[in-house]
């Protein structure tokens, strides 16, 4: 096997062992994104010298109390800042702009001894569901070239699972960890708002957007959780909850608990029968490891996508009116400063973020706040209901994470709504705020892989990653 | 139905120069995306209260302390333009077509 191939906890065994170094470990993953890159588009900046230097003295300090991330490399998505390092977020108008200060997630990986090995590429500033919405060009996925790769955090979820990295930390608003997961067959986590730290994570729609890992196995999301998770007074939103010791809790035993399969989730339009067989299994599997599966109702399922697409389009606008070429990025040369606001951000955002904007602005505008930000923002209220009256009864829920598999590349470029619409079991738990996690479940007769989503009740991360790591380790 | 001068209208707003043809594509799409959301008044949400955030958390506060900001360089390095060591813009006041 490939070092490149390693999960962070075999790796990290062969560290400690001394069976290879944490440079030796870079460089198999250097040498994977540069025979791969201009192919899969996984990343935007590469920090070769930045990450060998810091392999290098991470090969001096690892010894048997390090923590287990230490000397690994991972993938940042590129609209999260690493200090000194080039930060474009996937759109131009940020094309110059190196990070000044560092996310906190970030902060705490690399105090644990973390290389990052580059930025990966995104769907610009997270909008999008294909990764082709980059300003720096699509993401194909790994498993099928002629596939898009997920978004928006395609890159991630590509250098994952074509071994370019061994892990990434990436971000979710409304399924830009999960679904990327679910499309490139690796595992990844959406925690529960509030959870971890979006200092330094370039801001979407703020009441929404968390960050999360992507890994190759559930086990690795838990020990990165351990790592990232926790109160940031930078963060005014993040609880004081004590961060529970994930990778302990993932050993116990599934037998007696209770999971919930929402009728809502199955025999919609537009489903795969090959999705919803693989699901199945998935929960039959659950119910040999000694859960009690029960039926669910979540009755305002369908309404989600709606609610979710004009709540974050609204903070979307509101967000990205920092990026105007004033204090930082590129500016456009003009005379005026209408025009440098103006032509600055038409240079510099891509179509889908343009869109959003406009969205935003308008149902943020005079005469139209009450019929669409407010009733979208009650709509929200009963949607986190529903979450909240069914985990009264049940410890977890399972889903498909996406009603289809990786689609082809340009497939649905022309069709923003019909691209929103993918969105339709992921963005429910994203505007409830509770934890949502995507496992691969099983590939499809073409070879695709189909994740199934865990979604737990707030703060409930250890149940859903319990329930994945038992279904991972039983296939 | 959004019509193309009001996506004008918001694009000058929003402070996003649009090329017509964009103006055109932005009218058609946010007509589709706005007329999909119309199936949220099948909801009553009449004694609903509307949901700003989902963690519980009201005022949170910490204390009054300035701490220093070490990284002026790094954040000036960061501006467009700068004269004589501060951020140069064009006039606010100059004429602005608003």
């Amino acid at each position: 096997m490939n070092l490149n191939e390693l999960t962070i906890k075999t790796a990290s065994a062969g560290l400690r062992k001394k069976e290879f170094s944490a440079v030796e470990l870079t460089e198999a993953c250097l040498a994977k994104i540069k025979k791969r890159n201009k192919t899969l588009n996984a990343f935007i900046t590469v920090a070769e010298d930045e990450a060998l230097a810091d392999a290098t003295a991470a090969d001096k300090k690892i010894n048997n109390n390090s923590n287990l991330l230490a000397g690994i490399p991972f993938g940042v998505k590129d609209a999260i800042c690493v200090a000194g390092m080039r930060a474009t977020g996937a759109a131009k108008i940020l094309d110059n702009y190196t990070a000044p200060y560092e996310a906190t997630v970030i902060k705490k990986i690399r105090s644990a001894g973390g290389i990052i090995i580059g930025k990966n590429n995104c769907d610009a500033f997270g909008h999008g569901a294909s990764n082709e919405n980059s300003m720096y060009g699509p993401v194909r996925n790994p498993v099928d070239e002629t596939k898009v790769a997920g978004g928006s955090s395609g890159g991630s979820a590509a250098a994952v699972a074509d071994h370019e990295c061994i892990y990434a930390v990436a971000e979710d608003t409304g399924g830009s960890i999960r679904q990327p997961a679910s499309f490139c067959g690796v595992a990844g986590l959406r925690p529960s708002y509030g959870r971890n730290s979006r200092y330094g994570i370039m801001p979407m729609a703020s009441s929404l957007d968390t960050v999360g890992p992507m890994a190759k196995t559930v086990e690795d999301l838990a020990l990165i959780m351990e790592v990232i998770a926790g109160h940031d007074p930078k963060d005014a939103t993040t609880v004081t909850d004590a961060v529970p010791a994930y990778t302990e809790e993932l050993e116990k035993s599934v037998k007696g608990m209770t999971v919930g399969v929402p009728v809502e989730y199955f025999n919609v339009k537009g489903i795969d029968p090959e999705v919803e067989k693989i699901i199945d299994a998935k929960i039959d599997a659950l119910k040999k490891l000694g859960c009690k599966i029960v039926s669910v109702s979540l009755p305002h399922t369908k309404y989600a996508i709606a609610a979710y697409y004009i709540l974050v389009p609204s903070e979307d606008s509101s967000n990205l009116g920092r990026l105007d070429g004033v204090r930082y990025g590129v500016r456009a040369k003009t005379k005026n400063l209408f025009d440098l606001y103006a032509e600055s951000r038409a240079a510099g955002f891509p179509e889908e973020v343009k869109r959003r904007i406009l969205i935003g602005t308008y149902a943020l505008s005079a005469g139209y706040y009450d019929a669409y930000y407010k009733k979208a923002q009650k709509v929200r209220t009963l949607i986190k209901r529903d979450f909240d009256e069914v985990f009264k009864k049940v410890d977890a829920l399972i889903t498909p994470t996406s009603p289809f598999p990786a689609f082809g590349l340009g497939e649905k470029a022309g069709d923003p709504l019909a691209l929103y619409l993918s969105d339709i079991f992921v963005s429910p738990a994203a505007v409830a705020g509770v934890p949502a996690l995507s496992v691969p479940a099983g590939v499809t007769k073409a070879g695709l892989p189909v994740g199934a989503q865990l979604i737990g009740p707030r703060m409930g991360e250890s149940v859903i990653l319990r329930l994945g790591h038992h279904l991972e380790i039983n296939q | 139905m959004i019509s193309l001068e009001e996506v004008k209208k918001i694009a000058r707003l929003a402070r996003i120069k649009l090329t017509p043809a964009e103006e055109r594509r932005h009218a058609a799409t946010m007509t589709a995306v706005l007329d999909y959301m119309k199936i949220l008044n099948e909801v009553n949400t009449d004694d609903v209260e509307p949901t700003a955030q989902v963690t519980g958390l009201s005022n949170v506060m910490r204390e009054d302390i300035a701490v220093p900001a070490d990284n002026k360089k790094e954040l000036m390095a960061q501006m467009p333009e700068v004269y004589a060591g501060e951020l140069k813009v064009p006039g606010v006041f100059a004429e602005e077509q608003l």
